[in-house]
């Protein structure tokens, strides 16, 4: 058997996300270096302020400013940073209740160790030198040994969370890095493929021969082995004519797109049609596989010059 | 929901799971699913074209790919069409879904099952999308990280201490040297910190695996099942997102789906919890007011083997089998889901008396 295909998968989305009135409140503000927290209908204070209240689902609008400082209610000892993490140090994951919250915020602590951190410890925001409107306006969190100003008994003042110029949405990228393996199946595939074969898998039960093959039969569900090779001619069973380009794809339109029954297997795969125009393409259409230079699959169909193939011989693989 | 008197008995008649493993490069997901699809099969010696209703979990950010739960169904044989539904989560909620469907009476069998793969990716980038997007997922903090913050705060409240976690680690993995199926088993050393307080053998170990269970109704689970697990009751519970709104020492919304599905009623005799992190076990044995005469996740727990998405519908399989075996009578399961257990589901499973 040879050996199963590996192959980095890089999945990278910007992910644009519109605000609600609070959060849009609570961002600009961080912009801003004001902290807004929302009273809910008990008379507690959310921070990060959320625009339902938890407890009954009530839409809660009264926004109030919290102080930039305040207490740490939990933490843990990051010696590792990851990739998108606040510091590239280590650092401390922190809960902060800030004064005059009843609620706290999830942050990173930079402090020298874990020896420098405790629960009950006071913190204080460090803002970051750009700010844009997000949660990574705060850079982190950093020791402060207050002045004794009562800030810890410090009462939210009401405030009407508008701001000139206000924050509506967020761009939250979000990388994640696999290394994607095919499978038994697929990795044998793909290996035929690379010599210019094309090879299915035949069910024990039902007898089908499937291309591309998964290791599985979708009707009976049982693990299919045996190897059978297929075309490397075949038939169009049907078509359809596409006339919109697509991006980063170096195709002329309109071109035809086809399910193509490659003689010996019992699944459709599809592929393009070329060497025709694409108005003189139609169904039962004998075609082969033409590859390129290199190629590391088909790069198009082209007719054979076989007459077409009887509606019976294929009618069952439409 | 509580079993009352109008509801129709069910029961888990099967279950089957892999060996679990660091890496299966060489299987699909379908490939990897298959002989477990087929062990249940077998047990009960229904085919496809018998089951219902079939229910799957599991995870496409884990996968990496969009809707790469209908490429495993190949592996059920959907053909002629069945009935099939599917949840973004671990297959103890499949099962729940399942559960109501054959209350309905609509099925009177279904197939269950789930699968992860954790071993292409790292799993704790990849459980960091499942965050608020807005105010904590930009700041990327790891799943390990977010239960050593609620480590630290059991430690704090006195609850338990770093000895007391290491030594549910050790039970963990003792109890697993009688599973075969277990990735990690026997003395393990508890290792270095990954995120302080919790260390190595704190965390469940990453890998890859796949379950099912099949349930029925009433006399066809006794024709199915030389000892049927009953469900008694199931239920499952959420509470806010917002980590700072929590109680993180607490899981009301464990007690509270534990109450509903008549946990308290009478005691239990095991325990299977999916709790992936050793403070969290603290956690559950408090909020489920489970006693030391408790059998504690026998077959490891999550600390043993932990495939993403099958974890949780692995502890209602592991205590539906005791009870198959007439090694437990009364068994609570328990599955969770969200970051420092946000979700919990809880079902009680009885056997008939002997």
């Amino acid at each position: 058997m040879p050996e199963v295909l590996k192959a980095p998968l890089v999945l990278e989305f910007p992910f644009t996300r519109s605000l609600g009135p609070i959060q849009s409140a609570f961002l600009t503000g961080l912009r801003e270096r004001v902290v807004l927290g929302v009273k809910t209908g008990d008379g507690r204070t959310l921070v990060p302020p959320v625009e339902y209240d938890p407890v009954t689902a009530e839409e809660i609008r009264d926004l109030v400013q919290v102080a930039a400082t305040g207490t740490v209610t939990t933490w843990a000892w990051n010696h590792e940073p990851r990739r998108g993490q606040p510091l590239d140090t280590p650092f401390a994951w922190v809960l902060v209740r800030l004064d005059g919250a009843d609620t706290a915020l999830l942050h990173a602590l930079d402090a020298p160790g874990p020896d420098a951190v405790r629960t009950g410890m006071r913190v204080r925001v460090r803002w970051a030198e750009e700010r844009t409107g997000a949660i990574t306006d705060i850079a982190c969190f950093e020791p402060y040994e207050g002045d004794g100003d009562g800030d810890e008994e410090r009462q939210p003042a009401a405030h009407t969370g508008e701001f000139e110029d206000m924050v509506t949405g967020i761009v939250a990228p979000a990388r994640l890095d696999y290394v994607y393996s095919p499978g038994r199946a697929q990795t044998d595939y793909i290996h035929a493929l690379s010599g210019q074969r094309t090879v299915g898998e035949r069910c024990p039960t039902c007898r089908k021969v499937y291309v591309p093959p998964r290791g599985a039969c979708p009707t009976c569900g049982v693990a299919t082995a045996e190897h059978v090779e297929v075309g490397p001619r075949g038939t169009v069973t049907t078509f359809c004519i596409v006339n919109i380009k697509a991006k980063n794809l170096d195709i002329e339109v309109p071109y035809v797109y086809a399910h193509i029954a490659l003689d010996g297997a019992d699944l459709a795969l599809h592929g393009r049609i070329g060497g025709i125009p694409y108005d003189q393409v139609r169904m039962g259409l004998r075609v082969e596989a033409v590859w390129s230079e290199g190629g590391r699959y088909p790069d198009h169909y082209r007719p054979t010059g076989e007459p077409d193939a009887d509606y019976d011989a294929y009618k069952e693989l439409l | 929901m509580q079993g009352a008197d109008v509801m129709r008995e069910i029961a888990v008649v099967a279950f089957a799971q892999t060996d679990h493993r660091r890496t299966t490069d060489e299987l699909s997901e379908v490939e990897m699913l298959m002989p477990v699809l087929h062990g249940v099969l077998e047990q009960t010696g229904l085919k496809t074209a018998d089951i219902d209703f079939t229910c799957s979990g599991s995870s496409d950010y884990l996968a990496g790919r969009a809707f790469s739960f209908t490429l495993a169904l190949d592996g059920v044989g959907a053909w002629p069409p069945i009935s099939e539904s599917h949840v973004e989560m671990d297959g103890a909620w499949a099962l729940y879904e399942a559960w109501t469907k054959l209350l309905t009476g609509d099925a009177d069998t279904a197939l269950v099952y789930s699968y992860g793969k954790s071993s292409p990716g790292s799993v704790r980038d990849v459980l960091t999308r499942q965050l608020d997007p807005y105010y904590v997922a930009p700041l990327w903090p790891d799943s390990v990280a977010l239960a050593a913050l609620q480590a630290q705060a059991l430690i704090d409240a006195g609850d338990t201490d770093e000895p007391a976690l290491a030594a549910v680690a050790a039970r963990s993995r003792t109890d697993a040297s009688a599973n075969s199926h277990a990735q990690v088993r026997g003395s393990v050393p508890q290792g270095d910190y990954v995120v302080r307080p919790l260390r190595t053998g704190d965390c469940p170990p990453i890998g890859d695996g796949a379950a099912a269970v099949i349930l029925a109704a009433g006399d066809r689970a006794r024709e199915l099942c030389r000892r049927p697990a009953w469900i008694k009751g199931i239920d499952h519970r959420i509470e806010a997102h917002g980590l700072g709104v929590r109680e993180l020492t607490d899981s009301p919304s464990a007690r509270l789906a534990a109450e509903k599905a008549g946990a308290f009623e009478r005691p239990v005799d095991t325990a299977e919890l999916h709790a992936p992190f050793t403070a969290q076990e603290v956690v559950l044995r408090k909020a489920l007011r489970l006693g030391d005469d408790v059998r504690v996740n026998p077959s490891g727990g999550t600390l043993a083997a932990n495939p993403v998405m099958a974890a949780g519908l692995i502890r209602i399989g592991e205590a539906a089998a005791r009870i198959h075996r007439g090694e437990s009578d009364r068994a609570l399961a328990h599955a969770t889901s969200g970051p420092c257990l946000q979700q919990n589901l809880v079902a009680v499973l009885e056997g008939d008396p002997r």
